[in-house]
């Protein structure tokens, strides 16, 4: 893991307070929060706090039958802002991740227990319709996943799907001009979406999920399967992005985990001795700048170092 | 390695020659698959050939479109070879119609159920419930069709199906399709007890076409606030197409020749009619129930009736290919 120190090292220090990487544009981000920093013992949820949540999470734990994936997480996200999910490998942040727009519902014997807000209103209530959940709250997979269908009715899927009325022609080329897209597809719309290459086939996607005009969108390491040029790209656009949507983005790129959020949260596994039992836990939870700076507890400390993986 | 040690001095390592097992069984091996292989034109073409020869001498008797279209079928006395001398008359199309109608009433109950149970497999049922009920959809797969043609004719029919036809012939009796009397017997039992028998091969199929279904796709249009239905319409159901159709083909060729089952119910007559409710009588079904005392020139008569199933059965095999090409075309599916 020496890369990964000297990875830190190197780091063009991710500058604190505004400026890091178009925070600029977000007036909430700017004024809310004074730069000033906490003493390092406070515990992991309140040292910074945010001030216009979209989701407002609360002792949140997510079991497969009697399994704890995560545990006991309390955390708020800020509105149009990116918040980055990182931590190894097991650690729940996926599961979290897929929580928050009930995607997990799908997988058989998942439940959530705690309560997550969204914009006041608890998103595994009983009476809440999943679909219209997604349907608010968009997501990008960590595969690129278009149907094989043309790129025009990829992006034309949610709307239709959802009773768009209106000239669906310009919508899908508003999608497609936001993504950076339209310029490489405008000529080939009725081409398959499978014919594109891997970075053109993410960014279709990220396409297909604004198309319904989504609140928040969640991101599932969306560039673990592109090269690096393609990674820059879709990093740019979720610079651009941020100003329209709030953006929850999981990474095991560090780098670029503080490259493009503003706040991160750090996960990592406890173990329980007596039973054997891996739980996700939320160990730290900050401005990204503080993460990788300064953090407050030992094992973001040698995580965001490298000496812990 | 003591193994290789002990090996080595009696046993010097083989030079670039093959040992005789390959030089001698392998290329047997290849032959013998090859005529394997081959073997599936020779039985097709001694069938086909052997078919059309017998029934030629009625095709000359009464001219191939008139086989097709006649709606009389007598058998003839004679023993001659030479069409000159027949004495019966051939016409095949009210057996081509019972084939076509029963099938057809079958593939329509059987497809949109098979569809929904294989979803429900699928999708919806809970973990444990998956296996056994796939097996008993499996299971009734293999039921013999004289059981179902027995249970169809002395329990369904009397207790099912004659009450719901005389209450469909009293509701729709003026619509041509199911005007009266009601016997019980009949195309739309014959349809019904058929499409009982091809629901579970093409339940089975589909379930594991759609068991395949990228789940990457399917997720992604739950993210775009799809329901489980739409998921299924929008998603499994396109790409899942062509096993669709195979499996639709499969059900349908089974239906156009089961003839045991469709010859205890259909009523065996030897005309046709518009009305589902009539009775008729199936190109299998007929040869079945005539071969016993037929007259020389009659098995002429009912291998004709079995070439025109053959090409019946063709027909339906390249539409089917046709069908899934032209939709792949169109779906411009650029990942298949």
């Amino acid at each position: 893991m020496t890369a990964s120190s000297t990875q830190t090292a190197e780091r063009p220090a991710p500058p604190t307070g505004p400026g890091a990487g178009g925070t600029t544009d977000d007036p909430a981000a700017a004024a809310g929060t004074p730069p000033e920093e906490h003493t390092a013992t406070q515990s992991a949820e309140e040292q910074e706090p945010v001030q216009d949540a979209v989701f407002d999470l609360r002792d949140v734990s997510v079991r497969y039958g009697s399994f704890v994936a995560v545990g006991d997480i309390t955390m708020k996200v800020p509105r149009h802002q990116v918040t980055a999910f990182i931590g190894p490998s097991g650690c729940g942040k996926s599961t979290l991740l897929r929580c928050l727009n009930r995607m997990n519902d799908l997988v058989p014997g998942a439940s959530v227990s705690g309560e997550l807000i969204y914009n006041g209103e608890n998103v595994h209530a009983a009476d809440v319709d999943p679909a219209e959940v997604r349907r608010r709250i968009g997501m990008v997979f960590q595969k690129p996943n278009p149907f094989p269908k043309s790129i025009y009715d990829n992006v034309a899927f949610g709307p239709r799907l959802n009773g768009f009325s209106g000239d669906l022609d310009s919508l899908v080329q508003q999608s497609l001009e936001q993504v950076g897209l339209w310029s490489e597809v405008k000529d080939k719309l009725k081409e398959s979406g499978h014919a594109l290459s891997g970075g053109q086939q993410q960014r279709l996607c990220i396409a297909r999920a604004i198309a319904v005009e989504p609140d928040v969108l969640l991101m599932d390491e969306p560039c673990s399967a592109l090269d690096p040029i393609a990674t820059l790209k879709i990093e740019d656009l979720i610079h651009q992005l941020k100003s329209t949507y709030s953006i929850v983005i999981v990474t095991h790129n560090m780098q670029q985990a503080a490259r493009v959020s503003d706040r991160t949260a750090f996960f990592s596994v406890n173990i329980d001795d007596h039973q054997g039992m891996r739980t996700g836990r939320l160990v730290e939870y900050d401005r990204t700048t503080k993460i990788f700076n300064n953090p407050a507890q030992q094992r973001t400390e040698d995580y965001v170092t490298g000496r812990f993986g | 390695m003591s193994v290789i040690t002990d090996q080595q001095p009696q046993d010097p390592p083989p030079g670039l020659r093959s040992r005789t097992r390959r030089r001698v069984a392998d290329p047997a091996f290849r032959w013998f698959v090859t005529l394997t292989g081959t073997s599936v034109f020779i039985i097709l073409a001694a069938m086909v050939v052997r078919t059309t020869t017998e029934a030629w001498p009625i095709f000359q008797h009464q001219g191939f479109f008139g086989f097709l279209t006649g709606d009389r079928w007598v058998s003839g006395g004679s023993r001659s070879d030479d069409p000159a001398d027949f004495t019966g008359v051939y016409g095949a199309w009210p057996f081509i119609y019972g084939t076509m109608v029963t099938a057809l009433i079958a593939i329509v109950l059987a497809l949109p159920l098979a569809l929904c149970i294989a979803f429900y497999i699928n999708q919806l049922a809970p973990r444990r419930l998956r296996k056994p009920l796939s097996y008993t959809v499996e299971m009734l797969a293999a039921v013999p069709s004289i059981v179902f043609g027995m249970w169809g004719l002395f329990w369904l029919v009397p207790n099912v199906l004659r009450p719901f036809f005389t209450w469909l012939e009293s509701w729709a009796g003026g619509f041509f399709l199911f005007e009266g009397p009601v016997f019980g017997p009949g195309y739309l039992a014959a349809g019904i007890v058929l499409a009982i028998m091809i629901l579970p091969i093409i339940t089975a199929i589909v379930r594991e076409v759609i068991a395949v279904n990228p789940l990457d796709q399917q997720n992604a249009a739950y993210a775009l606030g799809a329901t489980r239905f739409e998921v299924m319409r929008k998603v499994i159901l396109p790409s899942s197409f062509s096993g669709i159709v195979g499996a639709s083909m499969l059900g349908l060729g089974r239906a156009v020749g089961e003839t045991i089952a469709v010859m205890m119910l259909i009523g065996s007559t030897k005309s046709w009619d518009s009305s589902l409710l009539q009775r008729g009588d199936s190109m299998a079904a007929l040869i079945a129930s005539l071969f016993k005392e037929a007259t020389p020139e009659g098995v002429r008569g009912l291998m004709a009736i079995g070439v025109a199933l053959f090409l019946f059965t063709m027909v339906i095999n390249v539409a089917a290919r046709l069908l899934v090409w032209r939709i792949g075309r169109v779906a411009g599916d650029a990942a298949v």
